[in-house]
């Protein structure tokens, strides 16, 4: 334990301010349908409050350790508790700041945010179940949250009512519905065996269990967010589904809601349960083959879309491999990981938006040259896709040092050698696309004609989100020595359960 | 009577996932009310045996151990409250669906096809798709 103790009142009341903002701010965003400028507004000004809130609580959260606030005033474990400690604070902080970048994105780019009065009041409502993910305490609360902004992202995903979108929306609808069920399955088991919710009571009562009845748990949690995250062999859906969203919407997927299901996996693995060999050996397990099917699924493909949806699930990988390890330093690696991903992810999707306007379609074999065409796109396209390859000096390679370093130390080699071995894969596929979009001529003909402005070849509103995002993944790597001793931090906090439990349910029990 | 509830939900969980493995929109949709169902019905079960008072018995006594859970049973409403929006979502996501296909039937992956049309005029693993259970069932699908 590096600082345990519960924060003051005057922070205590910012808990609730990333949750309860976007919601306002979408119900504001529905009676102003009919002026698209004041939709506009609303949006930017409530995701700029955030991002500034969510500074305030990491660092309130950095240096007092726990952040508790009881809504409504009952007491912990009757009551729902709004946690936020370093992993929320840290989540809630890069989460806030993609979703502000992907607005100004979707505001720039002619699309559905013009198109459908509904965009800005279902992007505020998932913001704010992404959000509640993050910072609640409460089981319950966390399947409400999951269902906020699952609810939030049907809608988004099948906006366009697209042949393709009702298709691969609907296997996406019905999918998440199965693993919403699974959850309140798992949620009436857990309730009947242990009588609470809390988290923080649930982690003292679940010790008292015997074992076995742990691992299940355990287990059936893994699998209801596993079909959220993403991993092996839950993954199905994924490729499927995010590449019809509009441009904008699937960034915010590719980037965000697949890390909410990790955050959730990190925190019921390490929270709820005691870490165990068997479970450590699953994660491990699940971790390696997610990598090496996703990868290995990418190289198939032909369109960029495609290509780096199967992407996100090699790199889910990655992260599990963190937490499997269960040492100090591999779920810092993980914690590292998952903020360089989600910035890099996002940004990859939204240069995959810029190709599709500006050449008229994400398919290698339909896009040609456009190293020559629209130079500014190669170079955004270059940075992160680099990073998440693993290419030093970018904060894809310090992610990836961090967690082979803690798998050598664990002893795990096997693992950390698979992890090697996909980032070689992961480069190739990098490599396929700026050789098939970037370089070589179009084999086929795009359907769509291409939309040609500007010397940017495209509009400034598109160009500086994506910008500022591989700009953030810079400063990452540039400050890598900060923000891992911060995720390091985290981790101890993870590991150590019992400053937690302290500041939820308060000293006195 | 907590057993016989338990054996409705284990029926509630059957039907529901035989009917959420067919083609037809429709089933799925079905399979996943049952599937809300029965999730439901196990969450209101967690709360122990039934037959207990709410808030005060009729004795007049607010004996604790005496009365029902409240907790699960909050929680079951919302969760149904969750169900049924959702429910709704889908049976207009189903009836889009047959606006624009005329049909309920699950369509087949565009990209699966077009990579599986690559693959054929590719190489010579064409033959794969004799026989296979699956690649039939899809080239059914094909026809919509």
């Amino acid at each position: 334990m590096i600082a345990a103790g519960v924060s003051t009142s005057t922070m205590q009341a910012l808990v609730a301010v990333p949750i309860v903002l976007p919601l306002l701010g979408a119900g504001l965003s529905v009676v102003f349908g009919a002026w698209r400028g004041a939709q506009r507004a609303i949006t930017l000004v409530v995701l700029a409050s955030i991002v500034a809130v969510s500074v305030a609580l990491l660092i309130e959260a950095d240096s007092v350790g726990y952040i508790v606030q009881s809504s409504g005033g009952w007491a912990a474990p009757l009551g729902i508790a709004l946690v936020v400690d370093r992993l929320s604070a840290i989540m809630l902080v890069v989460s806030a700041s993609v979703l502000l970048v992907v607005a100004v994105y979707a505001i720039g780019q002619a699309g559905e945010e013009r198109q459908r009065v509904s965009f800005h009041p279902l992007y505020l409502v998932l913001a704010a179940g992404v959000s509640a993910s993050f910072i609640t305490g409460d089981l319950f609360n966390l399947f409400v949250a999951f269902e906020m902004m699952l609810a939030a992202s049907y809608v988004l995903i099948t906006l366009g009512g697209r042949r393709d979108q009702i298709r691969s929306g609907m296997s996406y609808v019905v999918i998440s519905l199965v693993a919403s069920t699974l959850f309140i399955s798992a949620l009436a088991l857990i309730y009947a065996a242990t009588g609470t919710v809390n988290m923080a009571d649930l982690a003292v009562r679940m010790a008292e269990l015997p074992e076995s009845v742990r691992t299940g748990f355990s287990l059936l949690l893994l699998v209801v967010f596993g079909i959220k995250a993403g991993l092996f062999p839950l993954f199905f859906w994924l490729p499927d589904s995010y590449p019809t969203a509009p441009g904008p919407v699937t960034a915010i997927f590719a980037g965000l809601l697949t890390k909410v299901g990790v955050y959730a996996i990190i925190r019921t693995q390490t929270l709820l349960v005691v870490p165990s060999d068997t479970m450590g050996t699953v994660l491990l397990w699940v971790a390696g083959l997610t990598m090496v099917v996703g990868v290995i699924g990418a190289i198939a493909q032909d369109d960029m879309k495609r290509i780096l949806a199967f992407h996100i699930i090699s790199q889910i990988g990655y992260m599990i491999l963190g937490l499997g390890l269960f040492t100090v330093a591999g779920l810092a690696g993980a914690v590292f990981y998952v903020i360089h991903h989600i910035v890099v992810k996002t940004a990859l999707f939204l240069v995959a938006g810029l190709v599709d306007r500006r050449a008229g379609s994400s398919r290698l074999s339909a896009v040609g040259g456009l190293v020559r065409s629209a130079p500014v796109i190669a170079g955004l396209f270059l940075v992160p896709a680099l990073s998440l390859a693993g290419l030093p000096p970018f904060s894809g390679f310090l992610a990836k040092f961090a967690l082979a370093d803690a798998g050598i130390a664990s002893g795990a080699w096997w693992i950390v050698a698979v992890s090697l071995a996909v980032g070689l894969f992961t480069l190739f596929s990098m490599t396929k696309i700026w050789a098939g979009v970037f370089w070589g001529e179009a084999d086929e003909v795009p359907m769509r004609a291409p939309v040609i402005d500007g010397r940017l070849g495209s509009p400034m509103l598109m160009v500086i989100p994506t910008l500022v995002l591989a700009a953030m993944s810079v400063a990452f790597s540039i400050g890598a020595g900060s923000l891992y001793e911060l995720s390091e931090r985290a981790a101890h906090d993870l590991l150590d359960p019992s400053g937690y439990i302290a500041a939820v349910l308060g000293d006195g029990r | 009577m907590t057993v016989l509830l338990a054996l409705v939900t284990a029926l509630l969980f059957a039907c529901g996932s035989w009917l959420l493995m067919q083609r037809r929109l429709t089933r799925i949709i079905i399979g996943i009310g049952l599937l809300g169902h029965g999730a439901n019905l196990l969450l209101v079960t967690s709360g122990g045996a039934g037959g207990r008072p709410p808030i005060v018995a009729t004795d007049g006594s607010t004996d604790l151990a005496t009365l029902a859970d409240p907790l699960p049973q909050a929680l079951a409403l919302t969760a149904i409250v969750i169900t049924f929006g959702v429910t709704a979502l889908l049976l207009a996501l189903g009836y889009r669906s047959w606006q624009i296909t005329g049909d309920d039937m699950v369509e087949d992956d565009v990209e699966d096809r077009f990579l599986e049309r690559r693959r054929t005029i590719d190489g010579p693993e064409a033959e794969i798709d004799d026989g296979d259970p699956i690649t039939s069932e899809l080239e059914v699908g094909d026809g919509a």
